[in-house]
């Protein structure tokens, strides 16, 4: 039997993407109308692209649904706006709060127009990973492997970073904390790479 | 660090690509998602489809295309060509589309790149700008913007369209030089260059590439942070990983 991913759409951002990678990978995927339907998802994954602002939509009754189901052990995938969210919050919303799972606040990258150093925000293209740690999302992910990126906010770097990527700094470019994990790019996009995570996270839904 | 990205641009009419294909062991030359599925394997970092029929009869025959490629490839997709209003645009975006790409309906209607930064996000909203170098009223040198296929011209320059643009919500600014287009003579450095520097939002360099020192020069004096080609890749002048040996021979960071 497929095991039930709840993808969660808050409207930040178009799904067909991400919906076509993770049949690609063998999920079957639903969208939860409500957050009672998340009660028989076996994993959970926020996406999102955008203004922090849209995580707004994810209001008490959603995290709690949420909070729930991560503490009876379902996985949890945040990806690009859905990783930030798994933070304490984020500059871009100073009075928002995010799930806040992981330590930390995120912020903007800085963009630099010196000749010969030009770092340019938002952050655009195919980065390298450096991996930093064995958890089991990277798996199968070799050390400078490239991934598609598209965002102008980031993570710190803490304890929970398993990859780092840099763009003018060093931002937690794939993050995970027991059962819940979390992209910055976008694995829908990022080719062979992109789908390994994505087969990596249904190995955690089991 | 961030790569410099190569991407194929799909010119199709009536669900074929056109420009002329000229590889082996494809099952049909003109079919994009063959061709698409040949570049993803060379390791293309992005596709670009552009519709030149554009009409309203071909736009089911576009939205088929669009599904067709987005089916298998994993990376990201961008549409152009016919898109004048939010439902083209949403049409697209539902078939598969990452990105839609907007030229004369931008021109004409600026208001249209906010719509739909606003519905999709800026990162799936490209300004494509068709210029040349011309001289103004006054004798100043400057990029004249052309729309409908380069056939009008808009009376703007290109730097100046494309800080406005990005201030009105384009995520990515798709720059062609009608003076190289179909020259192989080499990218328009000055004016890449020139539109790079201008906006923070990354740009696409298109229109004369001919040899793969064409991409060096376009990603150092040209500043761009992408280049387009189509039939030097069409044709197998060049190989896609073969371009990206080279570029990585001149200290330029690619995906390989």
């Amino acid at each position: 039997m497929q095991s039930r991913i709840a993808l969660i759409d808050y409207k930040a951002g178009n799904l067909t993407s991400v919906r076509k990678a993770l049949a690609a990978v063998g999920a079957e995927v639903y969208t939860p109308e409500q957050p009672s339907d998340l009660a028989d998802a076996q994993g959970i994954i926020v996406p999102g692209v955008g203004h922090f602002g849209a995580t707004a939509a994810l209001d008490a009754e959603w995290t709690d649904a949420i909070l729930a189901r991560v503490g009876e052990g379902r996985p949890l995938l945040g990806i690009c706006l859905g990783l930030q969210w798994l933070y304490e919050g984020s500059e871009e919303s100073p009075d928002l709060k995010g799930l806040g799972v992981l330590s930390g606040i995120c912020h903007k990258l800085q963009g630099d127009s010196t000749e010969g150093h030009i770092i340019k925000v938002p952050h655009v293209g195919w980065n390298s990973l450096d991996r930093l740690s064995n958890a089991p999302i990277i798996d199968g992910v070799a050390d400078g492997a490239q991934v598609y990126f598209t965002h102008s906010y980031v993570a710190p770097v803490t304890s929970d970073s398993a990859a780092a990527t840099t763009h003018g700094e060093r931002f937690a470019s794939i993050v995970q904390r027991g059962q819940v994990a979390g992209v910055q790019f976008h694995p829908e996009k990022s080719g062979e790479v992109g789908l390994q995570i994505l087969r990596n996270f249904m190995k955690m839904v089991g | 660090m961030l790569s410099k990205r190569i991407i194929a641009c799909l010119d199709v009419r009536d669900g074929q690509v056109v420009k002329g294909i000229n590889f082996e062991g494809l099952r049909s030359a003109g079919d994009p998602a063959d061709l698409a599925r040949r570049y993803n394997l060379e390791g293309i970092d992005e596709l670009v489809i552009l519709d030149i029929t554009a009409t309203l009869e071909r736009r089911r025959a576009m939205a088929d295309t669009i599904r067709a490629v987005a089916r298998e490839l994993f990376i990201p997709l961008a549409v152009g060509g016919g898109i004048k209003t939010e439902d083209d645009a949403a049409a697209a975006v539902e078939a598969g589309a990452d990105k839609v790409s907007l030229n004369s309906a931008a021109l004409l209607n600026p208001g249209l790149l906010t719509t739909l930064a606003n519905r999709y996000g800026s990162q799936a909203v490209v300004c494509a700008i068709d210029a040349k170098h011309a001289v103004d009223a006054n004798g100043n040198k400057i990029y004249a913007v052309y729309s409908r296929s380069g056939s009008t011209a808009a009376n703007r320059d290109a730097v100046e369209w494309a800080r406005e643009a990005e201030q009105r919500g384009a995520g990515e600014i798709l720059l062609t030089s009608i003076d190289r287009d179909g020259t192989k003579i080499g990218f328009d450095c000055a004016m890449t260059a020139a539109v790079s520097r201008a906006v923070s939002i990354p740009v696409i360099a298109s229109g004369g590439a001919g040899r793969l020192h064409d991409f060096v020069d376009v990603f150092t004096a040209g500043a761009a942070d992408a280049a387009l080609a189509a039939s030097i890749f069409h044709y197998a002048e060049t190989s896609v990983h073969a371009l990206k040996e080279h570029l990585r021979a001149h200290d330029i960071p690619v995906r390989l």
